[in-house]
């Protein structure tokens, strides 16, 4: 008996220690990154473009890659939806007639989930290579979108799903095709789920770097079209660190800090927005 | 033996009371039935016994609850021990993820008993207890959920006995039986019940009519009626039982 | 219904979607029953829809033929095992040899898997068996909101504490005092920029993935199985042990192979710590070079060089071979378990 309890607290003491260290661990990241990177930031940091190149010049901020990741961001989120979209309306009973199509599609979505954003990167890079495109927006916004597509489609296909098939029917038995059904029940009741899976996708596309490394290049401009080269803020990060000068790495710190703050807030606000607008929704 | 008495018993689920005041002694080595229509706190009074109740969130339980004269939910009870008193067979089987054998040998290996010879005989016997001996001892190796729902019920009670617990608190466990196999556990707790002080939940009047003792009268979390089975039965004095009795509320 | 992380994964239970019996499928309407121009959208749009999935449902097999292709002209001069378990890199001279990027990718990342995996999935047991109510309501969203965070600001966060705690505390304390554990000192000087850095970030990096994995297979666990085991007068932890682990295993080692798979195919990250050196680690405060770092760094560049970007091509495709093996080991884990439970 004795035992027993000791071996019960010997493991409840280890579970609250692991608990602990994780999230210790991670909050301190935060906390690191706030206490460099907010230390770093200035009005400047945010108006400015880089003077002198980005990797040796001194004096700027971070616009190139500020409004580079924004149009990355906003250009890849917008391409993964169109296309997760009509993936997440498929996995629905309502299309899918052939369970195994379905499957099949459902296993895609899943490795592809898994594949890391180094491969999409690589396997962008070939695309360009044989479209003839060098490292650009466009380029960038291929591969995000690669990268975003499984997130969202899997996410927008779990809360789809739950819409009841009572509310479907009920909309069937009045005689309504299956895409005004869609359009009218199914997707309107599911609208701050798909929200949230749009922004969930978002915030993990603005992070990734592994992709955009060749893809979309880096710059000290703002782009002018979708065929220029474009600086991001992971990528601003990542370069940046490396140089020898302390002026140039503090807009590395200053990168990171808005990369965290800007994933952060994304994803508070989506939390938010689906606690707001799920109000109206049919329970 | 062990003796239970509950002296005002209140239960509130995030505020709702769920049972109200409820006192009463529930007599040794006979089979006391509880009745009532569903939701009056049934399963709420059979988890206070063995204080299941507090693997639930958001519960108050005040009142005692007195086993041989100690308050179970007093700080310093034993929960461990009392649980292993308090037998408690499930509305569903609940066979462990594990052996036949492995399943009715689980308690008695947790409780310190690692003699081989010493499981083999425990598990025997317990397994004629519950009469699923014959069906099973030749594979005892067999994982249990390849049993039959009636047969995996029957297993869960030779588990139970296992411990050596003092009582069997059963929560309508014929609920999710075929007929046939509900009749033969029916017949056990007769069996039974010369050792054992059993608690028996049921909805079935005629189940309760046919085995128990005493009778225990729940309506909406009140103990509205309790007392010998032929006296509850025939003739109720609360207009309530009476009602239910009659099919009236249900 | 919140969308996180938890759907990254197909979970049992956690997906059985009602199955509607074909003659309710409704919605295909005949001709008379529905005017022309709606049931043309109805035809267009199921059409549209269709399309895109078809894509979609190919888009892992381009992804994979076109490594494939790509690769093709490297492995037409050298044979596959000799570019395995060569040693020697020098595109220059036509020599790619893979073994000490393969060698530190796999350290790097069962590094990362030994210190995430038993952490994990004990908060994991805390989270779902023990932990409160409302402690379990504010530590879900938050490990939701930290699997968020991008790679580089784990790779920034190692940079600024790890790296230098291991080359100025760890790695000499460990050279005086653990000479004689062979993984464990450093040969040389180390700089910090090492295995064990990569290790730790990736650890973290992995660790919300996991945990919440995890902690939802354990949740599935069903509340009576639990009961039963308490009733007999089991303690919490046995009951945990016997019943609630065991139930879970499927889940449980899915959510590890996950994990795996995402350590596995991380780039930025490791990268920014781990020294990239193309030698083979010989202890933990060595610097290594695994396969993702070895695309980033050289990829896009010095394309001139014969077979070079095919040769890393060829490092993208293994890194994706692994990755989708074990994904599919961890959807076969948790489809078989499926199976055997009905
Ligand atoms: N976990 C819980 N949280 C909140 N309320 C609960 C919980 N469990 C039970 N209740 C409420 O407590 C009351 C009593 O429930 P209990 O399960 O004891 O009823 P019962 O008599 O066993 O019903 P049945 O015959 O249907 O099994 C019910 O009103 C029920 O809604
Ligand atoms: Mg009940």
């Amino acid at each position: 008996m004795r035992l027993r309890c000791a071996e019960e607290l010997l493991f409840r003491a280890l579970m609250v220690l692991s608990t602990i260290a994780v999230l210790s661990g991670l909050l301190l990241i935060i906390a690191v990154i706030t206490v460099k990177g907010a230390g770093a930031l200035s009005l400047d940091m945010i108006t400015r473009l880089p003077t002198g190149g980005y990797y040796l010049g001194k004096e700027g901020g971070l616009l190139n890659a500020i409004v580079g990741s924004l149009l990355l961001g906003l250009g890849a989120t917008a391409c993964a939806a169109l296309l997760a979209i009509p993936v997440a309306l498929y996995l629905q009973h309502d299309y899918a007639g052939r369970r195994r199509w379905a499957n099949l599609v459902r296993m895609s979505l899943d490795l592809l989930w898994g594949i890391p954003s180094i491969v999409y990167g690589a396997f962008g890079f070939t695309i360009m290579l044989y479209l003839g495109l060098r490292a650009s927006l466009l380029g960038g916004i291929i591969a995000l979108t690669l990268v975003e597509l499984p997130i969202m489609a899997r996410a927008m296909e779990e809360v789809l799903r739950m819409v009841s098939v009572e509310l479907r029917e009920a909309s069937y038995s009045v005689g309504a095709t299956r895409w005004e059904t869609m359009r009218a029940v199914v997707v309107r009741q599911a609208l701050p789920g798909l929200l949230t899976a749009i922004l969930l996708a978002f915030g993990r596309g603005i992070g990734d770097a592994a992709s955009v490394l060749f893809t979309a290049g880096y710059t000290d401009h703002l782009p002018r079209s979708l065929l220029d080269p474009v600086a991001s803020l992971p990528l601003a990060v990542f370069f940046q660190l490396g140089t020898p000068f302390p002026e140039v790495q503090q807009r590395a710190y200053a990168a990171a800090f808005l990369l965290l703050a800007l994933v952060l807030l994304v994803s508070v606000c989506s939390r938010l927005l689906t606690r707001r607008l799920s109000r109206h929704a049919v329970k | 033996m062990s003796h239970i008495v509950v002296e005002g018993l209140s239960v509130r689920y995030n505020g709702q009371p769920a049972l109200d005041n409820v006192s009463l002694e529930i007599p040794d080595r006979q089979i006391t039935a509880v009745i009532g229509p569903s939701g009056c706190g049934k399963t709420t009074f059979l988890r206070c016994l063995n204080r299941l109740i507090d693997t639930m969130d958001q519960v108050r339980v005040s009142g005692r609850v007195l086993i041989d004269g100690a308050d179970i939910f007093a700080p310093r009870a034993n929960v461990i021990s009392l649980r292993r008193k308090m037998g408690l067979l499930s509305q569903k089987p609940q066979v462990l993820p594990m052996s036949i054998y492995d399943n009715v040998a689980y308690g008695p290996r947790l409780h310190g008993v690692r003699r081989r010879r010493d499981l083999d005989g425990i598990v025997q016997r317990c397994l004629k207890m519950s009469s699923l001996w014959e069906e099973v001892h030749h594979r005892l190796r067999a994982p249990a959920t390849g049993l039959s729902v009636g047969q995996q019920q029957r297993l869960c009670l030779a588990r139970g006995l296992a411990v050596e617990p003092e009582a069997l608190l059963c929560d309508e466990p014929t609920a999710s039986l075929d007929p046939l196999s509900a009749q033969s556990v029916e017949r056990l707790f007769v069996e039974l019940k010369s050792r054992y002080t059993i608690v028996l939940v049921t909805h079935i009047l005629r189940q309760a009519k046919r085995l128990a003792d005493y009778v225990v009268f729940l309506y909406m979390g009140e103990l509205v009626e309790h007392g010998p089975a032929e006296r509850v039965f025939n003739n109720p004095r609360d207009e309530r039982t009476r009602k239910y009795l009659e099919g009236v509320i249900s | 219904m919140g969308v996180s992380i938890r759907q990254g994964s197909r979970l049992p239970g956690v997906d059985a979607a009602p199955a509607v019996p074909p003659d309710r499928r409704r919605g295909e309407l005949s001709p008379q029953a529905v005017g022309s121009g709606r049931l043309l959208r109805e035809r267009f749009s199921a059409a549209l829809i269709t399309l895109v999935s078809a894509l979609v449902g190919l888009l892992t097999l381009v992804v994979i033929a076109a490594l494939f292709l790509r690769s093709l002209p490297i492995l037409r001069q050298h044979p596959l095992p000799e570019l395995v378990t060569g040693t020697v890199w020098k595109p220059l001279a036509g020599q790619f040899g893979f073994w000490p990027f393969i060698l530190g990718t796999l350290w790097v990342t069962v590094l990362a898997m030994v210190i995430a995996t038993p952490v994990c999935l004990l908060t994991a047991v805390y989270l779902a068996e023990y932990a409160r109510p409302s402690t379990r309501a504010l530590v879900r969203p938050l490990v939701d909101v930290l699997a968020g965070i991008p790679s580089v600001v784990y790779g920034l966060f190692g940079v600024l504490l790890i790296v230098p705690f291991l080359g100025d505390d760890l790695a000499p304390f460990a050279q005086r005092h653990w000479g004689f554990l062979p993984w464990l000192s450093p040969g040389e000087v180390s700089t910090g920029y090492c295995v064990l850095a990569g290790g730790i970030v990736l650890a973290l990096m992995v660790a919300p993935v996991i945990i919440a994995v995890a902690e939802e297979v354990l949740e599935s666990v069903p509340a009576g199985a639990r009961e039963a085991s308490l009733s007999l007068g089991a303690t919490k932890w046995e009951t945990v042990k016997h019943v609630s682990l065991r139930l879970a295993l499927p889940g449980l080692v899915a959510s590890v192979v996950l994990g795996f798979a995402r350590a596995f195919g991380e780039t930025m990250a490791v990268l920014m710590v781990v020294g990239n050196v193309a030698q083979s680690p010989r202890s933990l405060f060595d610097p290594a070079y695994p396969l993702p770092a070895l695309i980033a760094n050289n990829y896009g560049e010095m394309m001139s060089i014969p077979l070079y970007d095919s040769a890393l091509l060829l490092a993208a495709l293994m890194l994706l071979t692994v990755v989708l093996v074990f994904n599919l080991l961890a959807e076969a884990v948790v489809w078989a378990r499926k199976r055997a439970g009905q």
